[in-house]
């Protein structure tokens, strides 16, 4: 007995099915797609009025387990995830221990198993402890279950160790994932440097702490003929550099975050913690840059950056908290909002950038598209529903939201993995 | 027009009106200072806490002794980081420290902003006495009511502002309430301790000091601190002093018209010459003498409103 939606519009990311149809997971699958499939015993959905996507997939998340299960755990994360409409996830190494050795990758693939909501891949650390010393055993890992790497919390500032890093995932075919800010230009610095860190006495992170290693990586890419994707681009000039470097035919791709391409650091100017993240809110300028970048292809896909923290940890002022916000339970409706809404993507590029693109980046077959054969992982969504952000809505284990309050378009119907209704709203 | 605000954390949310209304009401406490008696029953059965976990000796007493001459009770609290480090908060210690019935905190943190987060928190009034780098609105205010003391006026006066700006809270609180005032004011020091887009803040920006001292009606120093240079800030002290130290040369070649105003404590002999801190161009203990004044008019309206918690 399997799982029919029924009268499903669905939207892929190259196109958006003209008429209704049902379709059929069974096993895990996507049996059939077809109009009118026979209820007979199944277990059956009415899509009526409702979009179905390919499950949506987050290549940055942080789930805190190991190490910090006060902030999250796998099971609350998973939870958070699916109710944001995400059927795989993929967790930062930035854990204790880090992600830097098989043992860590198994205990996170059992454990996400035992909980059984959503697909949680652990991305391996590039550097042993993340100390930016010595190369993790990165092929042992890729058999634990690896697909990507990535130092993320930092870059991986030593540059030939980066070189290296980049040959060596070219030889295993896997992902290296960068985080983009050169820490002696950061110097401390908790938002972005200009003119509202000049009003209200905060330390600035220049954009240049960004775009130095962004074109550093660029450089290193071109040399080798190798990838590299730049994890949350937050400026216009970043977005400047990879299409330069993309229109060279340099194998570079880039993410960005929905708080990158809806807040500016005016958030920050009421001193509320949870706007403080890495990299930082930047300007007006910067918020429009991502959004056309997104729009033609310069950012290749949309993370959460999902980094939950303690109220505990949060509410100790701006300057001593940690940076970071939680994002899987609200990206879809603020990329809804933000940018299908007004019209700068259509619902195929959001299933692109959310599902189609990161599927194809880290190398996952079978997910990506609602096709035929592919695996039954589906998000289900109202369009046009409206709803409130609230801090009692939070499934995440904490509640570090610069959203709350706002009202946000489009919502999670129904989250479907592995040909199950993991989460209903 | 009556005093509408609970707290008083930065010139940056007052109006004009607002703070001429504190350099009014300032104006009336300082005859009290001068009495033999020097007490009002104004603040009588109100308790004030001084909350500081930074250094501080001048503003500490300052506030202290504004409380007392409104016949407050006092408290003076020292916290040093370690409390917050034992896993209690900010706010955590601030909500222990009004639950025993505190009517105004008069707070010091290194931490810019910290201030929003307990007026956000508490139910008693909360003063700033220097949030980080963002403001230090007393301290400001008294500049300004010195200022027009000396002058009679604000309005088209030219004030330098002269050291390290990036991380000082004394000139962004002078740079909103001169501005808001009418001031024309000019900021100096080194690029490398200049914030990025200060002239949005409608200052202008000049390196050269004595351009800055022929040009200006009144000159604020600010304190440097020895720090900076570990921070590569500054290629050396003496480097720094060259350029903009104030010496008796420097003062006498721009002119005797100009008064050298500095928030203490100074640095003798690195942005201040001794000379100069103690010549006749200097109204350094003038600002310490309106301070208390200053702060007896801050406490007084802040402790009068009657807004609900």
């Amino acid at each position: 007995m399997g799982l029919l939606i029924k009268n499903a519009i669905i939207v892929n990311a190259d196109k958006t099915g003209q008429a209704p149809q049902d379709i059929l997971c069974d096993g895990g699958k996507i049996a059939r797609i077809a109009a009118g499939i026979a209820a007979g015993g199944h277990e059956t959905i009415d899509a009526a009025g409702k979009k179905v996507l390919p499950g949506l997939i987050d290549i940055h998340t942080h789930l805190r387990q190991p190490g910090r299960e006060d902030k999250e755990t796998i099971e609350t994360g998973s939870r958070a995830a699916v109710k944001g409409g995400f059927t795989s996830i993929m967790c930062m190494p930035n854990t204790n221990p880090v992600i830097d050795n098989a043992m860590v990758v198994e205990f996170i693939i059992r454990e996400a198993d035992r909980v059984g909501l959503c697909n949680v891949y652990p991305i391996g650390a590039v550097t042993k402890a993340q100390k930016d010393e010595e190369l993790t055993d990165m092929a042992e890992l890729k058999s634990a279950g690896c697909l990507a790497f990535s130092d993320d919390g930092k870059s991986v500032l030593n540059s030939r160790l980066f070189r290296l890093a980049m040959e060596y995932a070219m030889m295993l075919d896997v992902l290296i994932i960068e985080h983009c800010q050169d820490p002696l230009l950061t110097a401390g610095g908790v938002m972005n440097e200009g003119i509202v860190s000049t009003k209200i006495g905060l330390k600035g992170d220049p954009g240049i702490a960004e775009t130095v290693t962004v074109a550093r990586d660029i450089e290193i890419a071109r040399y080798l003929g190798a990838r590299v994707h730049l994890a949350h681009m937050s400026l216009k000039r970043s977005c400047e550099l990879i299409r330069f470097a993309k229109s060279q035919g340099i194998k570079v791709t880039a993410e960005a975050c929905p708080h990158h391409f809806t807040l500016t650091d005016e958030a920050c100017s009421g001193f509320d913690a949870s706007t403080k993240v890495n990299p930082p809110l930047r300007t007006q300028e910067d918020v429009d840059a991502i959004k056309e970048a997104i729009a033609d292809g310069t950012i290749d896909c949309i993370v959460t950056d999902h980094a939950p923290h303690t109220k505990e940890d949060k509410e100790v002022g701006f300057d001593g908290a940690p940076f970071g916000l939680i994002g899987l339970e609200t990206s879809l409706s603020l990329t809804m909002t933000e940018l299908v809404k007004p019209g700068i993507i259509s619902l195929n590029q959001m299933a692109d950038k959310m599902s189609a693109a990161p599927a194809r980046l880290v190398g996952l077959t079978g997910k990506g598209a609602v096709r035929q054969g592919y695996d039954a992982d589906l998000t289900i969504i109202d369009p046009d529903k409206e709803w409130t952000v609230t801090r009692e809505g939070f499934v995440s284990k904490s509640k570090n939201s610069p959203f709350i309050g706002r009202k946000l378009k489009g919502s999670v119907e129904y989250t479907i993995c592995g040909g199950r209704v993991v989460y209903k709203i | 027009m009556t005093w509408k605000h609970k707290h008083l954390l930065g010139l940056q949310d007052l109006s004009r009106r607002d703070i001429e209304m504190v350099l009014e009401t300032a104006k009336s406490f300082k005859e009290v200072s001068s009495r033999d008696i020097k007490k009002v029953p104004a603040l009588r059965g109100k308790t004030v806490v001084t909350l500081f976990f930074e250094a501080s000796t001048r503003t500490r007493i300052s506030f202290e002794l504004a409380a007392k001459r409104l016949s407050a009770d006092t408290l003076n609290i020292a916290a040093n980081v370690s409390s917050t480090s034992k896993g209690e908060t900010l706010l955590d210690t601030a909500r222990n420290i009004e639950a025993m019935n505190v009517d105004a905190m008069v707070v010091r943190h290194s931490s810019s902003g910290s201030v929003f987060l307990l007026a956000e928190g508490l139910k008693c009034s909360v003063v700033n006495a220097g949030d980080g780098c963002r403001e230090h609105p007393t301290q400001a205010l008294l500049d300004i009511f010195t200022l027009q003391e000396k002058f009679g006026r604000i309005e088209g006066l030219k004030v330098g502002i002269v050291g390290d700006i990036l991380h000082s809270r004394v000139a962004r609180s002078n740079i909103w309430g001169l501005t808001k005032l009418g001031a024309k004011v000019t900021v100096c020091g080194p690029a490398t301790l200049m914030p990025r887009g200060i002239e949005e803040l409608g200052v202008d920006v000049c390196y050269d000091l004595n351009r800055v001292l022929k040009q200006s009606d009144a000159l604020i120093a600010l304190r440097l601190q020895k720090e900076r240079q570990q921070d590569k800030f500054l290629p050396s002290m003496r480097e720094y002093s060259r350029l903009f130290g104030l010496n008796q040369a420097k003062l006498s070649e721009a002119g005797d018209h100009l008064i050298v105003m500095h928030p203490g404590p100074t640095n003798r002999g690195l942005e201040l010459s001794a000379d100069v801190a103690d010549g006749p161009q200097s109204v350094i203990l003038d600002q310490v003498t309106n301070g208390v004044a200053v702060r007896m008019a801050v406490l007084y309206l802040v402790l009068g409103t009657k807004t609900p918690a």
